[in-house]
């Protein structure tokens, strides 16, 4: 069958598509766009974790033919996106909730353990989302398989709710399995993305 | 495999009359993994997505009205004062992305004695509002389930929605899994107190073929409050009546040891769920200055 | 023709100087936030075929016959393989011993073996056609323990074995026995006041690495392939596929594509030789991704181990001696069991004087799922006997727990077990001060946002079980001695290429070494390590492949010590070089050419004085210094076969843990409050990265204690639980904050008297979560994982 849809902002079609075929599947394979990760296939560690019409969801539990029509974020449009909500004064989805207390971590706090020394310059000139940026910063990066997932339900849950707490964070990304971190830096990083973004860096 | 994209309830009916062997999806959270792992090949999948009634809900004056597939996270979110048990249920349910898509339809569908709606609908006291080209129907919860993964639909039905009353006294639901997120249920326990009809309600999953209710349990809990004039005086629930309570309802399970957990522990763990989820819509409904809720 | 995916050279400069000791970024972090980063399962190549293997549904049985024409002839198939089809006379592979069949042959040993493989234009396609094939078994009984597998009339699982352990086993169902006797156990136990005896048992753990088995291969004009796979060493991969297809190791061109994680999981062959066997059968590229499901068959696991610990000590806390037997399952084939089992006796007795000694460690084969390296690797298993054994040592002498471990802890100097002086820092005691010192969180957490329980600080998380009833909060403590690199006499050396340069008017280092990248953050240090030896600032490295000679495996915590020692002292011979062209071009200019010690720095000669000589642009011109050289660190020697003396490991790491957890004692949920831990790293190259391993590790450790467990049923041989739904590894809300404090004691052996860090943290993690648990719960508990069955009595 073939299958019609926005992927971060533009049209793509996909055809010859098996009907038991995942947006997974089609996304990684048929689109080129594999930054959405394959390492459960049945909703059980969230890399796949795309937005679906907004919605934070595991891409390999979506039909491909589900999705026909509507609009997929992956993390390759991360950037595009939080560039755009940025630019429209907070919200690229209209979905956002309404600012909550400042319970969150504090600028000052959130960066004392921040990474010493120079910067990564790989892809230099590449333009991130804040949590993109945080994710590097932080060490919250290791293998990185489990990354993708969590950096778009990360920069969600930074949508909805700029100053989670600590608990806030780990309920909002308790889908996302990671093996290599331990989760603290990956803690650090969402607090860093948070404190920044509440500065207006 | 063929795929069925109805555009709307109507069409999804024909379809499903059409093609009875047809498996629904909305969510996806079961069916996309049978896919997945090879373990299901369906003739046909009949999509639901694009029915937008499903994911609507109306809140009447007694009852809501919930579609099949409001997501779990909708229920939490706005759900909670008419349906507390369901909206604790829905926060456990898998991780926020499944919550994202599930809703209750999938579970009642699958009729998993895992689904984590069905001891908080059980407790409430749902019925389940299906329809096929031929007409529609309630089906009560308690007759919903009649095996493991077997449910009381006809092949060419649909589940449109679920009715469950609006809360008259406090609910509760917990649930134990290995793990402190994202995990299927060793076993669960809901409850609901109905103080309107001064009646318990009790929900188990995971620890009988189907999920069930703790009948014996109610029945000694309703006479034992009702003696003791407990809905009147507020008084606390003497531990031995709770201790009975607990243990009638460990007596309801009928639980095998799997890879998940034993069968004596799953007897264990009901009970203590019983005996606490008691104490909690207890304290609640006796307006303790402790909110005893889970906050979270 | 298109591919994409293939890895690409990664420069990275820095503003500061980025040298060693700094927290610098990772070169590949742009790529992985942005989902550019390419891993082994994300290669793509236009025209490409995918393949599936059809695995044994039996555990143990003999193969009677296979028809694979339905499958063969479906539309879309281009092949389908069995042994039959294996085109050379090697037919089997293995790390140590070569006891792995590519592909069934009459026989199957264990639940999930590679029957056939299948190429096919689509996966769904080559999934249908394997479930096809029709394969006819006639059961065997199944070995499953030490009982069964070494009975007299035992099911030989490998008959007419002929490896180099064959010849000492005492039975042929044991892959490899070592034992370890120091001093007079018998009279040692006279000295004892008391004797506490223990036997524990640890469930088989999976290094469940989130990127799935995968790879491609593509068949080359010259009759030879390109593979693109996630290893964790590339040319130990070579060494094993090139014979099976019967080509020369120089036609097999091995690239490492990105790698989703290892922990030792990946360091045997998954699907390198059924992607390249598929790829030469049909001249097409062929991708192999496992999904969750396979992976659990596709790799090797943790040893589950009984362990039976005798342990005597004096009144006043000092141990008398030890007596320790170790049954580890190897299951069907022997993958690194040899070597774990090395690992297991010799350090068996932990970081502890402890001058009786008598430990006895083998590995089984069974038809259980074949088992090897995991990080800790077979150290583990140990750690967590000898730690329950001092806490009850300490209870019943009445002593702090914590003040009877610094008692008999080892320092410098101490001797092993085997012999073995340890000759570097060895701060145990210390380690356990400032683990212990550290602040302890703060109590009843869950009320600390008002008056309402927050279900997430919680025993039971969002499952809402407890408010705080039943809640008991219990603390304790572990500590263990891992070894860094490989033993035994091995010969463990890596390679690295390194080359300098004038690009764009800046001197630029490139480094090339084949060392596998599996998340650890390697090339940040090999990057670090070029600018502090070249004073460079910009630093490329190069993918990691075999156009360069190995690095060995990334593993064994071994990484930074011996492919950073190998990228060091290529950068120090191209300094050399440099120098020398700065000589022979400038020397005449300046007197301290001659005399001085000569440094490069920020883009300059410089003397030790600082005194700048040249600019490096000027001594290079356009010429460009290239070197490539081995680097081994010093030798060790294979353990006496009766005694298990000798100079075994090159180096010890230690780490030592607190958990604080809170265990709702009625329905036996546990949540770990806080783990804490203090490692020594000699020195920390990347203090950043540093703290990543110690917390990851930890964080494993955390899994084996409370949750991970591979089920294997007893009767059948057969896995219960092969998925991410019934395998459940830990969630950010199972795991707690890791405080960590790090120490610097230089190893003067090491390069930069660094010490490997990966391991040692997920030693004592889980001894610590279980001593932490005995102590809310007053239980035994003398298994791993703890069930909530365990501590509610219902079993």
């Amino acid at each position: 069958m073939r299958v019609t849809f926005t992927v971060n902002g533009r049209p793509q079609e996909a055809d010859d598509v098996w009907e038991g075929e995942s947006l997974l599947y089609v996304l990684r394979e048929r689109l080129g766009l594999p930054g959405s990760k394959n390492a459960c296939e049945q909703g059980e560690c969230g890399s796949c974790t795309v937005r679906l019409d907004g919605v934070p969801v595991c891409a390999c539990l979506v039909a491909a033919g589900q999705v026909e029509g509507r609009e997929v974020v992956t993390v390759e449009g991360l950037a595009d996106f939080a560039k755009q909500r940025a630019e429209h004064g907070g919200c690229a989805s209209g979905a956002c909730g309404t600012a909550d207390a400042a319970a969150g971590t504090p600028l000052d706090e959130a960066r004392r353990w921040a990474a010493r020394g120079s910067d990564s310059h790989t892809g230099e000139g590449t333009e991130l989302s804040p949590v993109q940026q945080a994710f590097i910063d932080a060490g919250a990066v290791q293998c990185g398989f489990c990354t993708p997932g969590l950096l778009v339900a990360a920069d969600e849950m930074l949508e909805r709710h700029p100053s989670p707490t600590d608990a806030d964070i780990r309920e909002a990304l308790s889908g996302n399995l990671c093996r290599c971190t331990g989760y603290e830096k990956i803690m650090d990083a969402v607090r860093l993305a948070a404190a920044r973004q509440s500065e207006g860096v | 495999m063929d795929f069925l994209r109805p555009a709307s309830w109507e069409e999804a009916l024909a379809a499903k009359a059409e093609h009875p062997t047809a498996v629904p999806i909305a969510g996806g959270t079961d069916v996309m993994v049978e896919i997945n792992f090879d373990h299901r090949r369906p003739e046909y999948l009949l999509d639901l997505n694009r029915v937008g009634d499903l994911y609507e809900w109306e809140v009447g004056e007694e009852t809501v009205r919930l579609g099949a597939s409001v997501p779990y996270t909708r229920i939490m979110e706005h759900l909670r004062p008419e349906l507390p048990g369901l909206a604790l249920a829905s926060h456990t349910v898998a991780s926020p992305q499944i919550r994202n898509r599930g809703g209750v339809g999938g579970n009642l569908g699958t009729a998993s004695p895992a689904g984590d709606a069905h001891p908080a609908l059980l407790a409430a006291g749902a019925r389940v509002e299906v329809e096929s080209v031929r007409g529609s129907r309630l089906i009560p919860i308690d007759d919903f389930y009649t095996g493991v993964k077997r449910n009381a639909l006809a092949p060419d039905e649909l589940i449109r929605a679920v009715h469950i009353d609006k809360a008259d006294g406090p609910q509760q639901y917990s649930k134990v899994g290995t793990r402190n997120a994202m995990v299927i249920a060793v076993c669960a326990f809901g409850l609901a107190l109905h103080p309107a009809t001064r009646t318990v309600r009790t929900g188990i999953g995971s620890a009988a073929p189907t999920p069930v209710r703790a009948r014996a349990a109610e029945e000694f809990l309703n006479a034992a409050l009702d003696e003791g004039g407990f809905w009147d005086n507020g008084r606390i629930i003497t531990p031995s009546v709770a201790k009975q309570f607990a243990e009638l309802c460990s007596a309801a399970c009928n639980p095998i040891d799997d890879v998940r957990g034993t069968a004596s522990y799953r007897r264990h763990a009901v009970g203590v769920m019983a005996r606490r989820t008691l104490m909690w819509t207890w304290e609640s409904y006796r307006g303790n200055a402790a909110r005893t809720e889970g906050a979270a | 023709m298109g591919t994409t995916g293939l890895p690409t050279n990664i420069t990275q400069g820095s503003r500061t100087k980025g040298g060693i000791g700094e927290s610098t970024l990772r070169p590949d972090g742009t790529l992985k936030v942005t989902g550019e980063f390419a891993y082994s399962s994300d290669m793509w190549h236009e025209d490409m075929l995918w393949g599936q293997i059809l695995r044994s549904t039996v555990a143990h049985a003999e193969i009677v016959s296979i028809d694979t024409a339905e499958a063969l002839a479906t539309p879309g198939v281009y092949a389908v393989m069995t042994y039959d089809d294996l085109p050379t006379d090697v037919k089997h592979y293995g790390l140590e011993i070569r006891d792995t069949p590519v592909l069934a042959h009459g026989k199957i040993r264990h639940h999930g073996e590679p029957v056939a493989i299948v190429a096919a234009d689509h996966p769904e396609t080559a999934r249908r056609a394997a479930a096809k094939i029709k394969v006819e078994y006639r059961e065997l009984p199944v070995v499953t323990d030490e009982a069964s597998a070494t009975a007299p009339d035992a099911v030989l699982v490998h008959g007419n074995r002929t490896d180099h352990h064959s010849g000492h086993v005492p039975h042929p169902n044991i892959v490899h026995r070592q034992p370890v006797i120091r001093g007079d156990v018998a009279k040692a136990r006279e000295r004892a006041d008391v004797i506490v005896e223990g036997e524990y048992v640890f469930g088989m753990q999976d290094q469940a690495f989130l990127g799935p088995e995968s790879g491609l291969a593509v068949p080359a004009e010259d009759g030879g392939v390109d593979l693109y796979v996630a290893t964790q060493w590339l040319h130990a991969d070579l060494g094993q596929i090139a014979p099976v297809l019967g080509l020369p190791e120089d036609k097999v061109r091995m690239t490492l594509a990105g790698v989703g994680g290892a922990f030792g999981g990946r360091e045997d062959l998954s699907m390198q030789i059924h992607a390249c066997l598929l790829a030469l059968r049909t001249g097409k590229p062929v991708k192999i991704v496992f999904n969750r499901f396979e992976s659990f068959f596709g790799h090797v696991h943790r040893h589950p181990a009984k362990l039976h610990y005798e342990h005597g000590a004096t009144k006043d806390g000092k141990l008398t001696h030890l007596k320790a037997r170790i049954v580890l399952d190897g299951g069907a084939y022997a993958s690194s069991s040899p070597a774990v089992v090395g690992n297991a006796a010799s350090l068996g007795a932990g970081p502890y004087v402890i001058e009786d000694v008598d430990i006895e460690a083998l590995a089984l084969y069974t038809n259980n799922p074949p088992c090897g390296a995991m990080r800790g690797f077979g150290a583990v298993q140990a750690c967590f006997a000898y730690e329950a054994q001092m806490d009850k040592l300490a209870a019943r002498l009445g002593m702090d727990p914590v003040e009877f471990r610094r008692i008999n802890a080892m320092s410098q100097g101490a001797v092993m077990p085997t012999g073995q002086v340890v000759d570097s820092p060895a701060p145990v005691a210390e380690l356990l001060r400032r683990v212990k010192a550290m602040p302890m969180p703060p109590e009843r957490q869950w009320l600390a946002a008002g008056e309402a329980a927050d279900v997430r600080e919680l025993p039971g998380g969002l499952s809402n079980t407890t408010h705080g009833e039943g809640v008991v909060r219990g603390v304790g403590y572990a500590v263990g001695i891992k070894n860094v690199g490989f033993s035994e006499g091995f010969d463990d050396y890596s390679t690295a290429r390194v080359r300098m340069e004038v690009v764009g008017g800046e001197p630029v280092a490139t480094v090339h070494t084949a060392m596998a990248e599996v998340g650890q953050g390697g090339i940040t240090v090999h990057a670090q390590i070029a600018r502090t030896e070249l004073g460079v600032t910009q630093v490329t490295i190069n993918p990691a492949n075999t156009q360069v000679g190995s690095a060995g495996s990334t593993s064994a915590s071994r990484q930074t010590y011996v492919t950073g020692g190998a990228v060091r002292n290529a950068c120090e011979l191209v300094r050399e070089k440099v120098l020398e062209m700065g000589r022979r071009a400038f020397g005449t200019y300046h007197p301290a050419w001659a005399t001085a010690e000569l440094l490069l720095e920020g883009g300059k000669v410089v003397t030790d004085a600082g005194e700048v000589l040249a600019d490096l642009v000027d001594v290079l011109g356009d010429e460009a210094v290239e070197i490539e050289e081995q680097w081994r660190h010093r030798p060790t020697e294979p353990f006496d076969l009766r005694t298990g003396q000798g100079f075994g490991h090159v180096q010890y790491s230690f780490a030592a843990h607190r958990a604080v957890v809170e265990v709702d004692t009625e329905l036996g949920m546990v949540k770990v409050v806080e783990l804490a831990c203090a490692q020594d790293v000699g020195k920390a190259l990347n203090p950043l990265s540093v703290l990543g391993q110690i917390q990851g590790g930890t964080t494993q450790g955390l899994g084996i204690a409370v949750m991970e467990e591979i089920v294997v049923d007893p009767k059948t041989a057969k896995v219960r639980n092969p998925s991410f739904t019934d395998y459940l590894i830990p969630t950010i809300l199972d795991t707690p904050t890791i405080p960590v404090d790090v120490l610097e004691l230089a190893d003067d052996h090491a390069p930069y008297g660094l010490r490997g860090v990966g391991e040692a943290p997920t030693l004592s993690s889980t001894p610590a979560v279980l001593a932490a648990i005995r102590a809310a719960t007053g239980l035994e508990l003398n298994r791993t994982p703890v069930r909530p069955e365990h501590l509610t009595g219902t079993a």
